[in-house]
């Protein structure tokens, strides 16, 4: 732990790449209601921070309005220092490569090569450097021998792998999970959460993950935790799903070992406060049992 | 179906460009109008035999592709048969006749609509659809000084390609759906049989909207603004194969205009 508190300490000094302040959006002009009541956080440049809540917190029209896909919102969203405008929106999103939640609706090409090249044929890049690109992200994601297939002949995991693929053709500086892994199955979803950490660490990339999945956010640096369009936490995992009351208040779950450390406390288990994955409660447990 | 069914190969016709297919297709149907006599009909019918046989496709393939025509085609030419004035009357009957010169212009119909169903079979079967809406794409392009949206319609063409069968998975599951609760298709009088199609069509349509919305921020998202300034991807490679195939059609026209010059 210690090590990954030093290396969180080094990326303090370093930049904000994603600044959000003060949002207030509603999808109808008319509406009483607000989708987004003042959200503020930061994203430092190389975390994965995971964003939490229940549905209709309001995840994915935070997600939409960095990306600049919703307009007219008051509050400001900063991109590597640089204020979304509707001027330099274009020019922004060229920094963040999104993948949705329906590995379907967002393929757009006929076949795997055309969509992984959807996105760099937009921003005008030369059809050498294109051909370059695609074997190389196809590679990174492990696709190489469906390149000329069509969607229709692949899993779902494989189309979301395929998404990837077009966002790393692009070398974006963040990549925003909008739900990626949910319409997956347990090993889609597995290889999916596998490749985006190789490819994070490759490229140096920052990551945020919109998810329902409580094992995935618990893998990441730090999770927001929104309820009704409000940020209501902000912590690193360990701390969040140490204790399980404060999830339960806000709607939520904890992940399975959260519950079961919860439970062994309860039988007269001496364990810390601290949230730990499977592996880390083994260790622990081992260790007692030694004793 | 055998309609815009693509079947994989490698023969001299599958390695054509798109482009001088399409033209050679749309040329093929003007040049069949030349064509008066017999002579410029088998001359055709060679051309067109020419292509099946270089395409390295069954023929059973061509028929099947005749097939659902077969019923418009007969009728037609029976029309054609009985309606046209001639001179030399054969059979006669209120106002039906038939003659020899009536019997001829069936048969030629007959022959017009055989060889243009088979020359736009060789395209599809040899043409895979992506390929073909590039080859429409490009096609267009010239259009494009004339404020047509090329570059729009090649992407919807493409978009529309793409997403059939995602659409025909989507009606199997809806029909299985409705089915699974108690909906009965194809059966009872003709009313109650377009009435159980609502419940199918309906769903289909709010999936498509959602499908169209979802694509439209994901293709948004990463950077489509339109046709300009885009790279492409794929592109097209004229041969030589295919200035060959063009001269073909053009002295194929060049021959049949002399021809009917001659003879009369």
């Amino acid at each position: 732990m210690g090590q990954k508190l030093a290396k969180f300490d080094i990326i303090k000094v370093m930049n904000k790449i994603l600044e959000v302040e003060n949002l207030h959006f509603k999808y109808e002009k008319e509406s009483e209601v607000e989708q987004l009541d003042g959200v503020s956080f930061f994203v430092e440049k190389g975390e994965w921070v995971s964003i939490i809540g229940q549905n209709g917190s309001g995840k994915s029209t935070t997600a939409r309005l960095i990306d600049g896909l919703l307009e007219e919102f008051t509050g400001t969203v900063k991109i590597d220092n640089e204020v979304l405008t509707n001027q330099n929106v274009w020019d922004l999103r060229r920094k963040i490569g999104m993948v949705f939640q329906n590995p379907d609706n967002q393929f757009v090409g006929a076949t795997v090569e055309d969509d992984v090249a959807f996105g760099m044929e937009n921003q005008g890049i030369p059809r050498e450097e294109m051909l370059k690109r695609v074997d190389e992200a196809l590679l990174a994601v492990n696709m190489m021998d469906f390149k000329k297939k069509e969607p229709a002949r692949l899993s779902g995991g494989q189309k979301q792998r395929v998404a990837i693929a077009g966002i790393i053709a692009l070398r974006p500086e963040i990549i925003i999970l909008d739900e990626s892994t949910s319409m997956l199955d347990p090993t889609g979803r597995a290889d999916i959460m596998r490749v985006i950490h190789e490819i994070k660490e490759k490229y140096g990339l920052t990551v945020l993950s919109i998810t329902h999945d409580l094992d995935e956010a618990a893998q990441s640096d730090r999770i927001i935790v929104m309820k009704d369009g409000k940020v209501a936490e902000v912590a690193r995992p360990e701390v969040l799903f140490g204790s399980n009351e404060d999830m339960v208040e806000i709607g939520l779950d904890v992940p399975f070992t959260s519950n079961l450390m919860a439970d062994l406390r309860h039988v007269g288990f001496d364990l810390p406060n601290e949230y730990m994955d499977d592996k880390k409660l083994t260790q622990v447990l081992t260790g007692m049992l030694k004793k | 179906m055998l309609m815009g069914r693509y079947i994989p190969g490698d023969s001299a016709i599958h390695k054509m460009d798109p482009r001088s297919k399409l033209l050679v297709m749309i040329a093929f149907i003007a040049v069949i109008f030349l064509a008066n006599d017999w002579l410029g009909y088998l001359l055709l019918l060679i051309y067109t035999f020419a292509g099946v046989w270089l395409s390295k496709i069954s023929i059973s393939y061509f028929l099947k592709g005749l097939r659902p025509m077969l019923g418009l085609i007969l009728f037609t030419v029976i029309f054609q048969m009985l309606f046209t004035p001639g001179e030399h009357i054969l059979f006669h009957f209120w106002i039906l006749q038939v003659s020899i010169e009536s019997l001829i212009n069936a048969v030629y119909i007959f022959f017009r609509f055989v060889l243009i169903i088979f020359m736009s079979t060789i395209l599809t079967l040899t043409t895979p659809p992506l390929t073909l809406a590039d080859g429409i794409e490009t096609g267009l392009s010239p259009l494009k000084k004339l404020k047509v949206p090329v570059h729009e319609l090649g992407l919807m063409l493409s978009i529309s390609l793409r997403f059939i069968p995602t659409l025909m998975d989507d009606t199997t599951m809806i029909m299985n759906a409705q089915k699974a609760r108690g909906m009965d298709f194809g059966e009872g009088s003709l009313l109650q049989k377009i009435k159980s199609v609502i419940p199918i069509l309906i769903p289909l349509f709010v999936s498509s909207f959602r499908r169209a919305d979802d694509l439209a921020i994901a293709m948004e998202s990463r950077g489509y603004q339109g046709g300009d300034g885009r790279t492409k991807y794929r592109q097209l490679k004229w041969q030589s194969r295919d200035t060959i195939l063009v001269i073909s059609i053009i002295i194929m026209a060049l021959v049949l205009i002399l021809w009917s010059k001659v003879s009369k």
